[in-house]
């Protein structure tokens, strides 16, 4: 499919105040965290590539995003996403 | 008897049982409708044929040998004389057909398509994921293909009709043709439908095999007059293999197609009601009586099926249910039991070198004299009945190694539950007290987590049978242990309704108690010193209300906290405050402030929470019992009641109330005639009606509180309903108002009343009347009485709530079972992720922060700056 010219007038979901923080976990980050929770990259919670947050930051089918979120209890929370079609 | 190791199961295969392996697991076939001879044995290649398993005693299974009870039966087949269809997936051969070639039966696909599909699958069943989706995207895409690229076959609409019919090109498919189709697939198509062609090929859906359940779960009973009753299911193969006999004669005599074709519906439908009898569509097949026959589906369904009711839920022994009533004498973790329960309830004693003569004294004193002892299991596992007559005999002959039937005493750890279980406050241990006459008795201050009360409510009691089901229940579910709530991380057992105004009536007044009083106070309590007396009158010492509940507080107990009589001024004063609404503890003694709701009450007690916390639940425990104990002689002391006289309200008062009527009526008017000369300012986002309704209801609710406020102002703290309602004990000024001044504006759905007659509420108003009282404004009080107008508005208004009530409590209930469903497996891990069964990851950390809400400040995050007080010498508002 043809991407579509950008106009610059696009809405953009990661400057949203609503919307968390999305960024894609390089291999070593990825390898990392597999270690401290001792898991497969398939036992992770899951995201759609076509999810609006994933496809704004590029996520590939198969990359895993660290979302940060603010809590009022927690300061800030951690969770990671595999990306799945 | 020797008993089989459990075996561990390692995994479950669903799938399809092909007729091959119908007949392999066969031990018969069975080809006679007839059950048992004239003699009464079961008839060879009958229904009850012995090699399908025995029930009745003196009968040997002649597969495997066993006796009733221990053969577990065997299956047996009966051949189908004409396929028929599974009804069960019925659903799925309409999707098949669709998607298949009617005449080479491939698959409708492009051969790259159903590759990616397969792919597609693949991984998903690997993540262990559901693969619904990409196959219904295969039927869909696989159903619009017009003709078949593998044979160039035209494809024709497949209409359904339920349940079990399909018309293709107006001509009835039988299930031989759909068989046959189905046959045609190939392996790799059937992967792409999300099949495995090894566990389950699509052809398997249509039956030419029956498998007959084996006699065991189908027993026959004999009734009292000698008569056989036999299982509905047996009842129901009895049709089938009649019918599949007719059948076969008629086929075999070359009988019309038209009656071979009624004869195979006729099959079809004893088939599909042997494996459902409630599917739409079809009649229910009945028994003689007229009542529907309870087939395979049946019992496995619903409530009270093999799941939810056999499974999920028993019938158990060793238990109890009677009504409930109060006893604030009794300890929290204490429950009354009636005597004859407690004799009825056993524990049984292992007999050790260590117990044998308590063991004896049980024996000894029989069944009838509390504490004794019902049965005795000897050595070989004989059980005995002791009886007053044999038990001096059989107290002499116990041994070690036997067990006895100890009658439950005081001190036992029972199981106290009240339904519905909603929480796991609903089930605790409790110590027994036996006592006379016949309800369970408990501390009112248990009723909040059970959610009981004593209009009636009845309770179950469990007595747990092993040592280690003792030793769990004690310390896990102990009342004690679970007076913190795990829902907000506050107490949830503690002081209600007369508990906190007892204790506020103590503390608030400024009486002095002599030392008789202060004693008949604390007596209960097992406190045996006063403090000082706060000084002297006419020579006697005397205490104050604040220092007799001192007492009870532990002596280590620091504490500041607003009251809930607090009157949230705009600036607080803090220890000077006038309502005496700030409540100082130090070293355990209260020194300042009143003692109510936010002390001691369930869900709101900060003291209790403090000492849960800081201190230990005995502390915490000790600390309730002695304040319920205190409360009620507290308030027995004062004497505290409430009539019709509290709500009286003196004549200009009344005069005021009658104004503040008369003008908001005014008001209302004025509101009516603006909005009828179209003069009313519209309000952004509504419609001038709606703005008006609104108007009109802002304008009654502030009118109803001024009167309420009226009246508060003549109603003190020496009326016993505004010390309930400020001290949080029970009820509110809101109800107090509209009992002395003004009940207020009845609602349907937070709008005032509308419907009625045509134009009008009732035929007391005009048409298109917008006043208040046309439209449910009640201006009397309770007190006062209702107008018949009025009273009827309230009517509605008070169905309103009963029927909203009904429908919450039953959409919540099933709400509460879809979500306890869908989380009842996940579990919180030592390295604090939530996962589930396959150790997916749910939640990286448990509710973000990975705080537990039971050691929770009130759900609030500030436990740390709790801490940081502590330790720097502050005390904590």
């Amino acid at each position: 499919m043809k991407e579509k010219e950008p106009t610059g007038r696009e809405f953009k979901p990661l400057e949203h105040r609503m919307v968390p923080r999305h960024e894609i976990l390089t291999d070593e980050e990825l390898k990392k965290i597999l270690v401290e929770f001792n898991i497969e990259k398939e036992q992770m919670p899951k995201i759609r590539v076509s999810d609006p947050a994933a496809s704004a930051v590029k996520a590939k089918v198969g990359d895993v995003v660290r979302v940060t979120r603010e809590s009022p209890t927690a300061g800030k929370a951690i969770f990671y996403r595999l990306v799945i079609v | 008897m020797v008993i089989a190791t459990p075996k561990r199961i390692k995994q479950i295969k669903f799938g399809l049982i092909s007729p091959k392996e119908f007949r392999k697991m066969s031990v018969t076939r069975v080809i006679t409708a007839d059950t048992y001879d004239d003699d009464g044995f079961p008839i060879e290649m009958g229904l009850m044929d012995t090699k399908l398993g025995v029930i009745d005693p003196g009968l040997r299974c002649k597969t495997c040998g066993g006796r009733a009870g221990e053969c577990p039966g065997h299956f047996g087949h009966i051949e189908l004389v004409a396929p028929v269809i599974h009804v069960g997936f019925a659903k799925l051969i309409r999707k098949v057909l669709r998607a298949t070639c009617r005449n080479c039966g491939a698959l409708l696909l492009a051969p790259d398509e159903k590759k990616k599909y397969v792919e597609q699958i693949k991984t998903l069943k690997k993540m262990g994921q559901s693969t619904e989706d990409i196959v219904n995207d295969v039927f869909k895409e696989a159903r619009k293909a017009g003709k078949c690229q593998y044979c160039g076959e035209e494809q024709q609409e497949i209409k359904f009709e339920k349940p079990t019919t399909y018309i293709e090109n107006e001509h009835k498919l039988m299930p031989t043709d759909i068989r046959s189709r189905l046959e045609k697939m190939t392996e790799t198509d059937i992967e792409v439908i999300g099949m495995d062609p090894q566990n389950a090929r699509p052809e398997w859906i249509v039956l030419t095999v029956l498998p007959v359940p084996p006699v065991t779960m189908r027993p026959s009973i004999t009734l009292e007059s000698g008569q056989r009753s036999e299982d509905d299911l047996t009842h129901k193969l009895v049709d089938i293999i009649r019918i599949n006999q007719r059948f076969q004669e008629n086929r075999e005599a070359g009988a019309p197609q038209l009656i071979i074709e009624d004869l195979w519906e006729l099959l079809q439908y004893h088939v599909t009601t042997f494996i459902d009898n409630a599917v739409s569509g079809v009649p229910p097949a009945r028994h003689r009586s007229g009542r529907p026959l309870k087939t395979l589906s049946q019992r496995l369904k619903g409530k009270e099926g093999r799941f939810r009711g056999s499974l999920s839920g028993k019938r158990v022994n060793f238990s109890a249910r009677t009504v409930i009533s109060p006893d604030p004498n009794l300890r929290i973790f204490e429950v009354g039991v009636p005597l004859e329960v407690a004799k009825e309830l056993t524990i049984t004693m292992n007999i050790t070198p260590r117990n044998l003569e308590e063991v004896k004294e049980y024996v000894r004193r029989g069944p009838e004299n509390h504490p004794g002892a019902n049965y005795i299991v000897r050595a070989d596992g004989r059980r005995v009945k002791i009886t007053d007559k044999n038990c001096g005999e059989l107290a002499d002959m116990v041994e070690l190694g036997w067990k006895v039937d100890r009658q439950i005493k005081d001190g036992d750890v029972v199981l106290f539950n009240r339904q519905p279980s909603l929480h796991r406050m609903s089930i605790m241990a409790h110590e027994i007290k036996v006592l006379p006459n016949k309800t369970f008795r408990l501390n009112p201050a248990v009723c909040p987590p059970y959610n009981a009360d004593f209009d009636g409510d009845e309770m179950n009691l469990h007595v747990p049978q092993t040592e280690e089901a003792r030793a769990e229940a004690k310390i896990l579910m102990h009342v004690q242990e679970n007076i913190l709530s795990p829902r907000f991380g506050g107490p949830i057992i503690g002081g209600i309704h007369d508990h906190i105004s007892g204790l506020f009536l103590l503390t608030n007044a400024k009486d002095k108690i002599n030392k008789n009083d202060a004693l008949e106070l604390l007596g209960k309590s097992e406190i045996r010193e006063l403090s000082e007396p706060a000084g002297k009158e006419n020579g006697e010492p005397y205490w104050t209300g604040k220092q007799i509940f001192s007492q009870i507080l532990p002596k280590e107990l620091n504490l500041q906290f607003k009251a809930e009589i607090c009157e949230h001024c705009d600036v607080c004063k803090g220890v000077d405050c006038e309502n005496d609404a700030y409540v100082v503890i130090k070293d355990g003694v209260l020194e300042k402030g009143s003692i109510d709701e936010k002390a001691i009450g369930a869900f709101k007690s900060v003291i209790l929470d403090k000492l849960m916390k800081e201190f230990n639940p005995q502390i915490a425990c000790k600390f309730i019992d002695d304040a319920t104990r205190l409360s009620v002689r507290g308030i027995m002391r004062k004497g505290f009641s409430f009539g019709i006289d509290d709500e009286y309200i003196p004549i200009d008062a009344q005069t005021q109330i009658n104004e503040v009527m008369t003008q908001a009526k005014d008001k209302v008017e004025k509101l009516i005639a603006a909005y009828k000369a179209g003069e009313l300012e519209q309000l952004p986002g509504r419609t001038l009606t709606e703005t008006l309704e609104m108007e009109i209801m802002k304008e009654l609710s502030k009118a109803r509180d001024t009167t309420g406020d009226i009246a508060g102002r003549h109603l003190g703290m020496d009326n016993s309903a505004v010390i309930m309602a400020k001290s949080g004990a029970r009820g509110s000024m809101l109800n107090l108002t509209q009992m002395a001044a003004c009940v207020g504006q009845q609602a349907v759905r937070g709008e005032r009343i509308k419907r009625g007659y045509a134009g009008r509420t009732l035929s007391h108003f005009g048409r298109g009347d917008l006043g208040a009282e046309a439209h449910g404004f009640v201006r009397a009080s309770y007190k006062s009485g209702l107008s018949p107008t009025e009273y009827f508005f309230h009517a509605i208004g008070g169905r309103e709530g009963l029927v909203d009530t009904a429908v919450r409590t039953s959409q919540s209930g099933y709400l509460q079972r879809r979500l306890v469903n869908a989380l009842q497996d996940l579990e919180v891990q030592y390295d604090g992720t939530v996962r589930d069964t396959r150790k997916m990851i749910i939640q990286f950390k448990y509710g973000e922060d990975g705080i537990n809400p039971m050691n929770s400040d009130f759900s609030k995050p500030d436990a740390v700056k709790r801490i940081i007080d502590s330790v720097v010498g502050k005390v904590k508002e």
